[in-house]
């Protein structure tokens, strides 16, 4: 902790959090805002003077409120950057300053009470994000009465009760009379692999945390009583077995089976739980002292909002999706972007101290080579045709196309900007932009070929770059099943899917078409996909108008995380085409047909879908 | 837009039983065979490693192949190796197209497999129908700013921070609370070997 506060080329700061990132692998802009110290960080030595005149105690956040601080305090003794801070929303007052005997204490005047928030702008090529975890609270499992009994606390409660910097200086108490507790039980799993008020997956710690306690009791306390219950013991990691035997050898009871229910007896506070130890397969009853709960962990609440400012998906667990489980497993879809630590997933301090090497790792690869290539998938426009309308510039998520609607000079693309999702290139009505290596020639040509035997029973779907085909491949790697009538056709971004794809595929006999991207707020492109769902209304209309049902064009939002939901859409478009009959095929197929003649008479020139070759 | 005339090379993967489990990949060689523009259509058990790849630039040489065409796995896979790949032979890698008949197709698809088989010949036409209209692309090189930035101070934000600062590397190391130190900092000690947390 100390080395990252004193390195020369770590910036450091606390108190701060990401409030906007825009740009791309290489060129992130990233909006930072720091909120008020109120106490010059810097000039700041920790003499504590300001603590000890602060008139105001809250419970201490660290402590786990076992002890409490002041509203002028510092974290915990060993804080980096090690300064004091204020709490405002505790202390007395600044405007007007109604107490002031900390500025009046501090020897160095490092307190400024009048200190404002601040918004600093960063600019950065690769960014790591290793924003943790919290821990479950097992508040709503009231049959453990951790809201109840005083004696029942829970593992994070319990480090701060046995730490030697904790509030009762390493010396174990329970909470309700202070009293050495003789016997102590530890509840597995809570949180943890449940279906039931909780999360599904396993913790990946907690095991290890409570073998770990187990013995620190024992080095404190050798004749203590110990039981653990559980469900499995998962002991897999490198030397794990080898402490586990440690613990058992040091007498700690496991007991397979997980408690019912805790009880108190009122005058004592002891705990009785009862259990059904499934070795023996007999009901048991204990007298405890004290329970420690051993909770799981999960997302932190705010991991949501920071996922949809840095564009990253969420797997359904909440922690966040990786490029690919096992081949890119710190790497977010999103290219430079990485993960460490347990916002990926739970995992203990190696394993973090492990991805993080490795995310360092992956991110220095990209600052080493000083340049990223572009990919050659760029707007192009075609003068000859362009009418200076300006859609395409209105379009643009990236404000790379300019357009002189005055002047009528024609459309400019700057080529370093565009990122290519071919928004532009579907907007346009005059089909005067061409999207480099996704051209309506080459998609039109995979719909031709996809349809041309028996279109009647195929399913044709086209699927963004990012979420939903990358979707498709979860759904591929997990092995889940869908029906083989479906054909995909991968765009960079569903913004890109023309009108004309879409007509296309009708006219070529499909049953049903499905467009699908990113969700909405989650586009690799901004917003792209605000004019997919738009294009998609407009199309519904028009279908609506020609006589087909609009059922048969589908609009799902599939993220790269949800394989299962892909699978699921595919069983539902199946269930849409068997609908679908023969007849209706046909009737749209004429009513395309009339519905280009009479375009064309209109735009006094035959529009030409046809792929050309030339 | 093809310059000369159109010569397309198919690649059919095996990828072990990944894909050769399910669809019947020889079937799949066959019909590309027939497809338009094709000049040449090869199985191989991974056409991912070396011999896979050795194949494909030896056949792009001695058919002076202007478009290849790889079915395998899913092109977010391996698209970036098959166009070094071709490269090397000195195609263009953007006349590359990729059939994801393992991801899209073999896996989800194991429990009928003649389907699979049919919807695999589909996928491959549809990229050689998509690959006759192929052009050369050139890729741009934007430069990178040398700096990271590591959003979150616990044990793993610490220590990335640390790895990239040593490499040379500037770090904005950005934590909500007001220390660095996460939740391990409220740890006493840590497993396996029973030290210290800070």
């Amino acid at each position: 902790m100390t080395d990252a506060g004193r390195h020369p080329r770590i910036k450091l700061m606390t108190l701060s959090e990401v409030e906007e990132v825009s740009g791309y692998i290489g060129n992130f802009r990233v909006k930072v805002r720091q909120r008020a110290r109120y106490v010059n960080e810097k000039e700041c030595t920790a003499c504590a003077k300001c603590a000890e005149v602060c008139p105001v105690v809250v419970p201490d956040e660290f402590q786990q409120g076992f002890s409490s601080r002041k509203a002028a305090y510092i974290p915990h003794p060993q804080a980096v950057p090690s300064a004091y801070l204020i709490d405002m929303e505790h202390c007395l007052g600044n405007n007007p300053v109604a107490c002031n005997k900390c500025m009046d204490a501090c020897e160095k005047q490092c307190i400024n009470l009048n200190m404002e928030d601040s918004q600093v702008e960063l600019n950065v090529g690769a960014i790591i994000v290793a924003t943790g975890m919290a821990v479950y609270d097992p508040t709503a499992l009231d049959e453990y009465g951790y809201t109840r009994f005083e004696n029942v606390v829970t593992t994070l409660e319990f480090e701060r009760l046995i730490c030697g910097s904790g509030p009762t200086d390493g010396h174990l108490v329970r909470p309700s009379d202070r009293q050495v507790p003789r016997r102590i039980g530890f509840i597995q799993c809570v949180g943890s692999r449940t279906q039931n008020r909780g999360n599904p997956y396993c913790s990946n710690v907690c095991c290890m945390n409570t073998v770990k306690d187990t013995l620190l009791i024992k080095e404190h306390y050798p004749d203590a009583e110990i039981y653990v219950f559980y469900m499995d013991l998962r002991a897999f990691g490198k030397g794990f077995e080898d402490l586990l035997n440690r613990s058992r050898e040091a007498g700690v009871h496991y007991i397979r089976g997980l408690p019912g229910m805790v009880t108190e007896d009122a005058e004592t506070r002891n705990l009785r739980l009862k259990v059904e130890n499934t070795t023996t397969a007999r009901l048991e009853e204990y007298d405890l002292d004290m329970v420690v709960l051993s909770v799981g962990l999960q997302p932190a609440e705010d991991l949501k909002s920071l996922a949809s400012r840095l564009n990253l998906s969420q797997t359904s667990d909440g922690f966040v999706q990786e490029s690919h489980p096992k081949l890119r497993p710190v790497d977010a879809p999103t290219p430079g972007i990485y993960f460490a630590g347990c916002v990926e997933s739970p995992k203990d301090v190696k394993d973090s101290v492990t991805q993080a090497g490795a995310a360092a790792a992956r991110s220095a690869i990209l600052l080493n080579a000083g340049v990223v290539k572009s990919e050659a998938i760029k707007a192009v426009v075609d003068q000859a045709r362009c009418t200076s309308c300006g859609v395409c510039a209105r379009v643009c998520p990236y404000g790379a196309i300019r357009v002189d609607v005055k002047a009528k000079t024609g459309a400019q693309v700057i080529t370093a900007a565009c990122a290519g999702c071919g928004t532009c290139a579907a907007e346009c009505r005059f089909d005067a932009i061409t999207m480099q290596h996704f051209t309506d020639a080459q998609v039109l040509a995979q719909v031709d070929a996809a349809l041309e035997e028996k279109p009647e029973e195929k399913v044709l779907a086209f699927l963004c770059n990012w979420c939903s085909y990358a979707g498709g491949d979860l759904a591929g790697t997990s092995r889940l099943k869908y029906p083989a009538s479906t054909r995909f056709i991968r765009v960079m971004c569903s913004g890109r899917v023309d009108e004309s794809f879409i007509l296309r595929a009708f006219e070529k006999g499909a049953p049903v078409v499905l467009l699908s991207g990113c969700h909405i707020g989650d586009c690799h492109y901004i917003s792209a996909n605000h004019w997919t769902m738009r294009r998609a209304d407009r199309m519904w209309d028009r279908l609506e108008e020609m006589g087909i049902r609009p059922e048969r064009l589908q609009l799902e939002w599939i993220s790269s995380a949800e394989g299962a939901r892909f699978a699921d859409v595919m069983r539902g478009l199946e269930e849409i085409r068997q609908k679908v009959t023969p007849q209706e095929i046909e009737q749209g197929k004429k009513a395309i047909a009339e519905y280009r003649s009479r375009k064309a008479k209109d735009a006094g020139k035959e529009k030409e879908a046809e792929p050309a070759e030339v | 837009m093809v310059e000369g005339e159109l010569r397309i090379g198919v690649f059919v993967c095996d990828c072990g039983l990944n894909i050769a489990g399910t669809v019947d990949t020889e079937e799949v060689r066959q019909f590309a065979e027939a497809l338009p523009g094709v000049v040449v259509s090869v199985r191989a058990k991974y056409t991912c490693a070396d011999p896979g790849q050795d194949e494909i630039r030896a056949q792009i040489r001695e058919h002076r192949l202007n478009r290849v065409v790889v079915a395998s796995c899913s092109p977010r896979l391996h698209e970036p190796t098959f166009r070094e790949c071709v490269a090397e032979a000195g195609l263009n890698p953007y006349l590359l197209e990729m059939a994801n008949i393992r991801e899209h197709c073999s896996w989800v698809h194991s429990d009928s497999p003649e389907m699979a088989t049919q919807k695999a010949k589909d996928v491959v036409k549809m990229a050689v129908a998509r690959a006759r209209y192929l052009q050369p692309g050139h890729e741009t090189e934007i430069p990178v700013t040398d700096a990271a930035l590591v959003i979150g101070g616990g044990v793993a934000g610490i220590q990335a921070a640390l790895d990239l600062a040593d490499a040379g590397h500037m770090v904005y190391l950005v934590e909500k609370q007001p220390s660095i130190g996460g939740l391990m900092a409220q740890l006493d000690k840590t497993f396996p070997t029973m030290d210290c947390s800070i």
